[in-house]
């Protein structure tokens, strides 16, 4: 027995050695076809081999081969897996990437910061249950001034410097580029036969006026309108409020100063307390050293404008603010000219 | 409007710090633009009024004297240049010491004692400059006889001066007494009134002057009085000085005195030479067409029919409300006044102030409406200092023509009404305590009615919210709760249009677009590369009867010019590939009504193509780029669309795809042409994505068309077909796609466009890859086969396309 046995001992070892000689998948495959090649195989010969063995000793000898077999298989596997693991660990370290270099540039687009700011101001009055209601730009003078209740002849009309459309001449039209969102309040309520009215209403406006830093003859507003039977001013001031503090932050405050408007009665306009200096630099650039910010005007809408649209102002009122979008991009970024945002110039709009 | 404090503090007692004063007259009345503190900087001991002694020669100096001054102290030696100083005089005095702004340097720095040309000076008799208060430095500031000697001269003339922009429909408060009356419901401190007395000593009105109201919508009032023998002359330095700091220039004492008063009262006043006037009658009435008249500033102005005039027998003596007529302005030789003091239509005042482009500090009152009730307390005003000022004797009478009598108008504040507006329940004392102060009469209808008359000045005042607004502002915004709104929500309206927009927005960014915002205005020179001169709405665009700028005189009709002029400001300063989208409107002219304001989504994109590391390559981005994109945003939207040759003004022949969606065309993909591109100096080729959005919003899916994927391998084959090379790609693919087999799907795509070696001439090879598939089964090779033996069939009998032999 121990004479029969030592062949395949033999065998094992020649066999193992030269697999742990071998230092690639190539070698290995080499190995493979040279111990278990499925024709010519070694292992193969030997255990096509196991017929031709005594009778007697047929059984021991084939028992042999076969362990030898499984021996050298696993062996294979092994092997195989510990060559992956090494090929792995050298992806790690021969072949590891400087990953401080640039990556392949990709296209990338940006909205325009004032678009993103409308964006950010409609969500905010979304939550709110405001909804999105547009009107032209190009507009009637009666919408955009008297049913504003700012008639010719009235000196209001100077907070609105006007561009004017050329008419044909005879045409009794007037027509202008609108000087604010605010004919849309007549616009949604012409169309909403009974309260309640809830929208904001974002759009370009046109004002002739020479530019500089804080003026831009196109401008882009959002016009707020809520009526309905018990809307009151304090609703104003929470719903301004949660604006504020959505836009510049939740320890925003606001205030509300008197002003006009001839299509509110009362008129404010709101003020945040100012979050650059907090009130504490009298030099400051954003507030001036008053601590407040003007960020828009508003107030209760008019009883005549409630009226003509045939709600019962007794019953029915409403509240109504204009925001200036490019001023609120302007406080939120710290931007400090307003020309930017139209002169369109991509190192300046990437930047946001 | 200028607030001074002394001023104020002559009708009110004022016991808060002006800063605080400032707050509360923002808050509740006006915008108070700055707050300016005159002799803020003196040091009360340093800076004091001095009494000139003596004046003596300078032994080493010409130009130069030696002035002997009292301030309080023993007398002192200083150098003085200044031509005008005077023995007697008493003029602002620093002693060493005191911080001055120092004219030359236009910094401030501290006197020091020193010697000039061998003499000592212990101090400085001081200009208006070295005070700060004026760029005046001819001579030294020369105080008024009765200033007390050593007195803190920050107590003579300092002050504090509040600049004020009030609102268009309250004329009050451009007087010192509305602003008084506001200070006073504010603080609630007692209201004091000016003295308004005065004897009526000279012959009765009645014989000296008649007047005639021929319009009395135009004027509702007109009061007149006359003063006899006047001295005309300078009036007193107070006056003078208030008037300089509200910014007018000292006349003389009749016409300072209706200055004065104006600021005062608010309400404005003219003043006529009663010799002058011609007829001794006065007639208010419109002006004749192409009447004339000269006006105090020396320009001779043509009146339309529509301008009020104050006319004598003869003729326009005054532009009503607006200014004075040379014919009959103070002069010198004045001898006898009369006084007009009228009130005036509001929107007459306007048009004519507006039409002759002659603003006043009247016609900017009138303009904002003054209630006829408050022209008498002006008139007596100014009567009364006329008496004080001018030594003149005032005829008895005063001529009150007021066809615009009106009674006492009536408001009522409902129940509730208050609250219903405000959201906060105010007390009715507080209530009646605010609107009394403010000069309303107020009757308390237990157990929350108010009837309340407003007073003659506040004409602003119409209705109940008009009243809450009164309450509310000096009750103090403040104090309002912060609530949320109640009630039902408005019906939801879904707003597909929107949807897309915003999606399409999101998509160009995604793909590599900055967005930009452009002028709605241009100029033909721009629009016309793009504009064919057949488009009739396009080449017709509407244009501004004002522009700001020549190149903003007329509403686009296309965002091609605006998109590619900034492509081609940012290509100065940008290499590589450059990618620009707007959405934005095209006015569209209308027959008889608005433009029609069209969305278009323009999309430019042009450039060399990058490496690995964001460098130029000498590849160039190509039309399919762009047309890349359009599908790319289609996809975002989930619409399909179909792209064919066409040709349009401006693009480039060969280079143009019409888009359509169901057939209706939604826009255009091209490049630009080179032509166009040249106008906006762009010499690289530029690509355009322009979608027409509201033609998009038909063609909007209402769903996705959704198939669950399928559990069994598809199967995938490569074919190429030759076809005429005139054959549009999309034409094979279109018939590929159409091709149905029931229960089997079959998706196609081109891959190659190959012309050339092995290619018939005028023909060309499409390669396409084919992808069969069955949701319910594995398909077979033969069903395969058959499948694509039928598409090759209905290729061939359809395009004439023939199967390429390997």
């Amino acid at each position: 027995m121990p004479a029969a046995a030592d062949p395949l001992e033999a065998l094992r070892e020649e066999a193992l050695i030269s697999l742990s000689d071998a230092r690639d998948d190539a070698s290995v495959e080499l190995w493979r076809n040279h111990w278990l090649g499925r024709s010519d195989g070694r292992l193969t010969i030997l255990l096509r081999s196991i017929k031709d063995q005594p009778a007697d000793q047929r059984a021991a000898f084939g028992a042999g081969a076969n362990v030898l077999k499984v021996t050298l298989e696993t062996a294979l596997e092994e092997k195989l897996e510990s060559l992956r693991q090494a090929a792995l660990a050298r992806l790690g370290t021969e072949g590891a990437l400087d990953v401080t270099l640039p990556g392949r540039p990709q296209l990338r687009g940006r909205l325009h910061p004032v678009t993103q700011t409308m964006r950010d101001c409609l969500d905010a009055f979304a939550q709110m249950g405001f909804r999105v209601f547009e009107g032209p730009e190009v507009e009637w003078s009666k919408y955009n001034f008297d049913a504003a209740r700012i008639p010719e002849d009235h000196p209001a009309r100077d907070m609105w410097d006007t561009i004017w459309i050329d008419t044909a001449a005879g045409d009794p039209r007037e027509i202008l580029l609108r000087t604010h969102t605010t004919p849309n309040q007549i616009r949604v309520m012409e169309r909403t036969p009974e309260p309640p009215v809830r929208v904001v209403v974002p759009g370009k406006c046109y004002r002739h006026e020479a530019t500089d830093a804080t003026h831009e003859w196109m401008l882009t507003q959002i016009e707020g309108l809520a009526v309905d039977e018990g809307v009151r001013m304090s609703d104003l001031k929470g719903t301004l409020y949660q604006f504020a503090q959505t836009m510049f932050g939740r320890d925003r405050k606001i205030i509300f100063h008197h002003s006009y408007f001839p299509f509110v009665e009362p008129g404010i306009e709101m003020a945040i307390d100012c979050f650059i200096c907090r009130g504490n630099d009298s030099k400051c650039h954003t507030c001036h050293g008053t601590g407040w910010i003007e960020i828009l005007g508003a107030g209760m809408v008019h009883p005549e404008i409630i009226e003509c649209h045939g709600y019962d102002s007794s019953r029915v009122t409403g509240f109504a603010f204009g925001i200036g979008v490019e001023r609120v991009a302007l406080l939120r970024w710290g931007i400090d000219d307003i020309r930017h945002f139209y002169s369109n110039d991509l190192r300046f709009l990437r930047q946001f | 409007m200028k607030l001074l404090l002394s001023w104020l503090k002559e009708f009110v007692d004022v016991d808060i710090p002006p800063p605080e004063l400032k707050r509360r007259l923002l808050d509740a009345t006006a915008e108070v633009e700055s707050v300016d503190y005159i002799g803020g900087d003196w040091d009360p001991n340093l800076v004091r009024v001095g009494h000139v002694l003596a004046v003596e020669p300078h032994p080493n100096a010409d130009r130069l004297r030696l002035a002997t001054i009292d301030a309080g102290d023993s007398p002192q030696t200083v150098v003085c240049g200044a031509p005008n100083l005077a023995v007697g005089q008493k003029i602002a005095f620093a002693t060493a010491g005191a911080t001055l702004f120092d004219g030359h340097t236009g910094e401030t720095a501290v006197l020091k004692k020193n010697k000039i040309r061998g003499v000592e000076s212990a101090g400085m008799v001081l200009s208006e400059r070295e005070l700060g208060l004026s760029e005046n430095h001819d001579g030294i500031l020369v105080l008024p006889d009765d200033a007390p000697v050593g007195r803190p001269l920050v107590e003579q003339i300092g002050d504090v001066i509040f600049d004020i922009t009030t609102w268009a429909n309250r004329a009050d408060l451009l007087g010192i007494q509305g602003l008084a009356r506001e200070v006073a419901a504010l603080t609630s401190r007692p209201l004091r009134e000016p003295d308004r007395g005065f004897t009526q000593s000279g012959p009765a009105i009645e014989s000296l002057l008649s007047v005639t109201i021929e319009d009395p919508i135009l004027c509702p009032r007109f009061t007149a009085a006359v003063i006899e023998d006047v001295a005309i002359g300078p009036s007193p330095a107070w006056m003078q000085e208030r008037l300089a700091r509200h910014g007018m220039r000292a006349i003389n004492n009749v016409v300072d005195i209706t200055n004065y008063v104006m600021l005062e009262t608010g309400h404005p006043l003219h003043a006529f030479d009663y010799d002058l006037v011609r007829g001794k009658q006065l007639i208010v009435r419109n002006a004749h067409a192409g009447e004339r008249i000269t006006t105090l500033d020396g320009i001779e102005r043509e009146l339309a029919p529509y301008m009020g005039l104050v006319c004598d027998a003869d003729g326009p003596s005054s532009i009503a409300g607006v200014m004075g007529g040379s014919v009959s302005e103070i002069s010198p030789s004045t001898r006898t006044i009369l006084l007009e003091v009228a009130n005036w239509h509001p929107g007459a005042i306007r048009r004519t102030s507006t039409h002759l482009h002659l603003r006043s500090e009247a016609s900017s009152r009138f303009e904002k409406g003054i209630g006829p009730g408050v022209a008498m307390a002006a008139q007596q005003r100014a009567l009364h200092l006329f008496e004080q000022l001018t030594g003149g004797r005032i005829a008895t009478g005063i001529i009150d023509v007021y066809p615009g009598q009106q009674p006492a108008r009536t408001v009522i504040i409902p129940e509730g009404r208050i609250e219903q507006v405000l959201g906060i329940e105010i007390p009715a004392a507080e209530v009646r305590r605010i609107l009394t102060d403010l000069g309303f009469v107020v009757h308390h209808l237990p157990p929350n009615r108010f009837s309340v008359q407003p007073p003659p000045w506040r004409p602003d005042v119409q209705i109940s919210d008009d009243l809450v607004e009164e309450v509310g502002r000096i009750y103090g915004y403040d104090k309002l709760p912060i609530t949320f709104l109640r009630g039902a929500l408005p019906q939801p309206e879904p707003n597909p249009f929107e949807h897309m927009r915003e999606r399409l927005r999101d998509a160009a960014a995604g793909l590599g677009f900055q967005e930009v915002i452009t002028y709605s205005l241009t100029d033909p020179q721009s629009l016309a590369p793009f504009v064919a001169p057949g488009d009739s709405r396009r080449a017709q665009p509407l244009a501004v009867t004002n522009p700001v700028a020549s190149q903003h005189r007329i509403l686009r009709t296309s965002l091609r010019a605006s998109v590619l002029s900034t492509f081609a400001a940012n290509r100065r300063h940008e290499d590589g590939p450059l990618r620009l989208f707007e959405i934005g409107f095209e006015y569209l002219p209308t027959e008889a009504d608005l433009p029609h304001e069209r969305p278009i989504l323009a999309a430019v994109l042009g450039g060399a193509r990058t490496d690995r590391w964001g460098r130029p390559t000498n590849e160039r981005v190509d039309f399919y780029d762009a047309r890349g994109v359009a599908e790319a945003l289609f996809d975002a939207i989930g619409v399909r669309a179909s792209f064919t040759a066409s040709e349009e003004h401006g693009l480039l022949p060969g280079h143009t795809a019409g888009v359509t969606v169901d057939g209706d065309p939604v826009g255009v993909v091209a490049r630009i042409h080179p032509a166009s591109a040249d106008v906006f100096d762009v010499q690289e080729p530029v690509f355009l994505v322009e979608l027409d959005l509201e033609a998009l919003v038909p063609g909007l899916p209402a769903r996705p068309d959704y198939s669950p994927p399928s559990r069994f391998p598809e199967v995938r084959q490569d074919i190429a077909v030759v076809v005429a090379a005139g054959t549009p790609a999309s034409r094979v693919l279109d018939l590929v796609r159409s091709h149905r087999v029931k229960g089997l799907s079959l998706a196609a795509a081109i891959f190659d466009d190959y012309r050339g070696q092995g290619i018939p001439e005028g023909q060309k090879s499409l390669a396409i890859s084919l992808r069969y598939q069955a949701s319910d089964r594995t398909l077979s090779d033969g069903e395969v086969a058959r499948v694509q033996d039928a598409l090759l069939k209905r290729l061939e009998r359809e395009l004439g396309a023939t199967l390429r032999s390997a």
